[in-house]
């Protein structure tokens, strides 16, 4: 394993000497992260949604994981956080399932709960509210696999 | 007012995916928490599957719509007698897992608390849902769930463990495409992934090969998923290499939970009728799980290995499930439902026992099981209930779901049959005997130093699941009655028995 | 003659079907055939999708547009299938990163992804 290790450390040493690479970063990652958080809150009324947009927003921080090393990543998102961000983004999900019920409807019965004035209004914000929670959830679980896969051996 | 008792199919599978995902939370304050709060969650999961079955067997079918979508536009969990009793088994096991698992993957697999236990639920979880669920594609993704899980739990046991995850992971998803091909067979000549919708659509079409196919598909997949004999090969080295509480919770619910869905897709959603006009299937199903009984038996007598004895003993416990259910009349099929429940609780058990042995003396070989009536007696204790049990001696469990399976072959004249059950309760008894003659009749070259050793048993956690599972299998013999009139509300609602 | 005529004309009409168990095969060839484990998870990976495109195909209607609601009239592919095929994609990733980390530890311990040189060092221990 020892040789995996050197090879990507290499690499990520190599990339942090580009300075073109690094300014392009600068420049993409808070595009990508605008562009998934559009994809995010659009999945009810166009393409897109909770799984696309946390895949997009994955990719913003795995760029910049790439470009600027792991070491400053995991500074500023450690792993801890990323499995909370997980496992709030489901619980965000069946949590609003249980509010349906509490508000006398089914388990993700979005209509029930009483969002906005008409039932298709806050059956479209809660689909949303879902959404954001699994947007998060896939943002957080392709975080953690691309962590465990280039921290392997140590 | 909320109407909890409206809900309680929702909140079954709500409570475990809230707790699974909180797990991780937990195990960021303190580790240790994390089997306290598995178990408190499948304390509420065992709690609400009780709670369903007493109401399914006091006011009938229930169906919960979810998201308030009329089915079959919607997801549908509908419960009747057979799953509303597959529940209650199966939160049962998952129940005395968890509070055997403590201290046994304590020391089996140190430091893994937070992976593990978030797994576990899920597991339960995907397993619960499975048997709930009234959707077929539904039900796919749940087996998915608890697939990945189990796969992730085997993978735990070390580095033999590895290889057999991978092989497990392998048939699995060959399994799953399997089912979800099977699944789009159905949905394209129906339109429909409601079951009760697939029911009732499904018999003017019946002549169709479409269907045909989407049957053999759906049944080979459920085979894989099951372990039943020819497609058996991932179920040895998983049950031996994994911890010993996760081969107890596999052995005892997974596949029980394929055979449910076996029972429901013959009996449900295709209809008994349906196979009383083919009735070569059956008879080939029941052959094959004749071979599996006979197979799995000789193979176990050949092992060294306990767990793996147990495992191949598994196999050869599945086909009497799958015969009964094959013979389709009304003592078979009730004897198989009570061999699902017997079989969990005689498995489970005596996969805690081998947990127990290697938990305080390390011994994983039959042989090395020397003096063990000795040094181990409660443990031991729950070992030979279990093992009678399992070789159908009165009054256990096992006796009367195998003597029941025994009148459905004698009723259908298959006399071939009614041989190879009575073959194969002799088998098992060589298999268990290989055991008692060590563990009771046998003290070896190591006497003095076992009797000095005094009576070493495990810690009482691990202990008392083991000697409940097999209190309950010796119980349920005398249970049985009231169990069977409450199969028969079942098996009348089937058409064709 | 007539035979053959049959035959080709149920080639081009129900060529979807041919194509989806084509990939099938050759995903279960390189499960079951292949003894390097990463081509055994590659395998795998085409078993599943062509069960996916069988079910998008299953889908189509002649003529149909994306089921996105639109102002004039039109006929819409039937979007059921795709939201299921949604899901399954969903678990076959799970069932790689699962597969793919299995591998990872895999080699860790044994220093190889090939299963007999694997197996023999099993038999070794």
């Amino acid at each position: 394993m020892s040789e995996g290790k050197e090879i990507s450390g290499r690499e990520i040493k190599d990339m942090k000497r580009g300075i073109i690479l690094k300014t392009n970063a600068k420049f993409m990652v808070p595009l990508i992260l605008l562009w998934g958080l559009y994809v995010l809150t659009h999945g009810t009324s166009g393409p897109g949604g909770g799984f696309q947009a946390g895949v997009v927003l994955a990719a913003g921080f795995i760029l910049y994981a790439v470009v600027f090393g792991l070491k400053e990543t995991l500074e500023i998102f450690p792993f801890r956080v990323v499995l909370v961000i997980a496992s709030l983004g489901v619980s965000i999900y069946a949590w609003i399932g249980v509010f349906a019920i509490v508000f006398g409807g089914n388990f993700l019965e979005y209509g029930k709960i009483p969002l906005a004035h008409e039932a298709a209004e806050s059956a479209k914000l809660g689909i949303e509210m879902v959404e954001i929670g699994i947007g998060f959830t896939v943002m957080a679980i392709m975080l953690s696999i691309f962590y465990t896969f280039v921290q392997r051996g140590d | 007012m909320i109407d909890v008792v409206h809900h309680l199919p929702i909140l079954l599978i709500a409570s475990g995916l809230i707790g699974a995902f909180l797990t991780p939370l937990i195990g960021l304050i303190r580790k240790e928490l994390c089997n306290y709060w598995a178990t408190f969650v499948t304390l509420i999961q065992f709690s609400i599957s009780i709670a369903l079955f007493y109401k399914v067997i006091q006011v009938g079918r229930i169906s919960y719509w979810l998201g308030g979508w009329e089915p079959p536009w919607g997801i549908e969990y509908a419960i009747d007698i057979l799953n509303g009793f597959v529940l209650v088994v199966v939160s049962t096991i998952c129940l005395a897992v968890v509070i055997y698992g403590r201290k046994s993957l304590l020391k089996e697999v140190p430091e893994k608390e937070i992976q593990l236990y978030t797994l576990y639920i899920l597991l339960c979880t995907g397993m619960l849902g499975i048997v709930i669920t009234g959707d077929v594609f539904n039900l796919y993704v749940f087996l998915e769930i608890s697939s990945l899980a189990a796969y992730a739990l085997v993978a735990i046991g070390g580095r033999n463990a590895l290889m057999a995850s991978f092989n497990y992971m392998i048939m699995g998803t060959v399994s799953a495409c399997f089912i979800l091909l099977g699944i789009g067979y159905l949905y394209l000549m129906t339109g429909t992934l409601n079951m009760a919708d697939l029911s009732r659509l499904l018999p003017p079409i019946f002549g169709r090969p479409a269907v045909m196919i989407g049957l053999i598909l759906l049944v080979v997949g459920l085979s894989i998923k099951t372990a039943f004999f020819p497609l058996h090969t991932w179920l040895p080295d998983a049950y031996t290499y994994s911890p010993s509480a996760i081969s107890a919770l596999l052995s005892g619910t997974f596949t029980k939970v394929g055979v449910y869905v076996l029972i429901r897709l013959i009996y449900t959603i295709f209809g008994l009728q349906y196979f009383l006009a083919n009735i070569d299937i059956l008879i080939f199903l029941g052959w094959v799980a004749s071979a599996g009984i006979v197979f799995g038996a000789i193979m176990a007598i050949a092992q060294e290995d306990f767990k793996r004895m147990l495992a191949y003993s598994s196999i050869s416990q599945i086909g009497y499930i799958g015969l009964g259910i094959t013979l389709a009349n009304k003592f078979a099929i009730a004897g198989s439902l009570l061999h699902i429940f017997g079989h969990s609780l005689m498995k489970s058990g005596l996969f805690m026992v081998a947990g127990l042995v290697i938990y305080s003396k390390g011994i994983k070989r039959v042989s090395q099981l020397e003096g063990m009536g000795k040094a181990m007696p409660y443990t031991m204790a729950a070992f030979l209930i279990g093992a009678l049990s399992m070789i159908g001696v009165p009054p256990t469990i096992g006796f009367v779901s195998k003597y029941l399976i025994l009148l459905g072959a004698v009723e259908r004249g298959e006399w071939a049959f009614v041989a190879i059950i009575l073959f194969s309760s002799l088998l098992t008894a060589a298999y268990f005997w290989k055991v008692f003659e060590k563990v009771y009749f046998s003290f070896g070259d190591s006497r003095v130093e076992k009797i000095s050793e005094k009576s070493k048993e495990g810690p009482l956690t691990m202990l008392v699941p083991a000697l409940i599972l097999a209190v309950l299998s010796l119980a349920g013999g005398f249970l049985a009655p009231y169990l069977i009139k409450v199969f028969e509300l079942w098996i009348s609602t089937i058409g064709g028995v | 003659m007539i035979d053959i005529i049959d035959m080709v004309d149920v080639i081009l009409t129900k060529y979807n079907y041919i194509i989806y168990i084509a990939l099938m095969t050759l995903g279960f060839y390189g499960m079951i055939g292949k003894t390097n484990l990463i081509k055994k998870l590659i395998g795998m990976s085409v078993f599943q999708y062509s069960i996916f495109l069988f079910y998008i195909s299953i889908a189509d209607v002649e003529g149909g547009i994306a089921p996105i609601l639109i102002e004039r009239e039109a006929t819409y592919v039937n979007p059921l299938p795709h939201v299921l095929i949604l899901t399954a994609i969903v678990v076959a990733v799970s069932t790689l990163a699962v597969g793919l980390s299995l591998v990872v530890r895999i080699y860790r311990e044994f220093g190889s992804i090939d299963e007999s040189k694997i197996l023999l060092r099993l038999k070794d221990d």
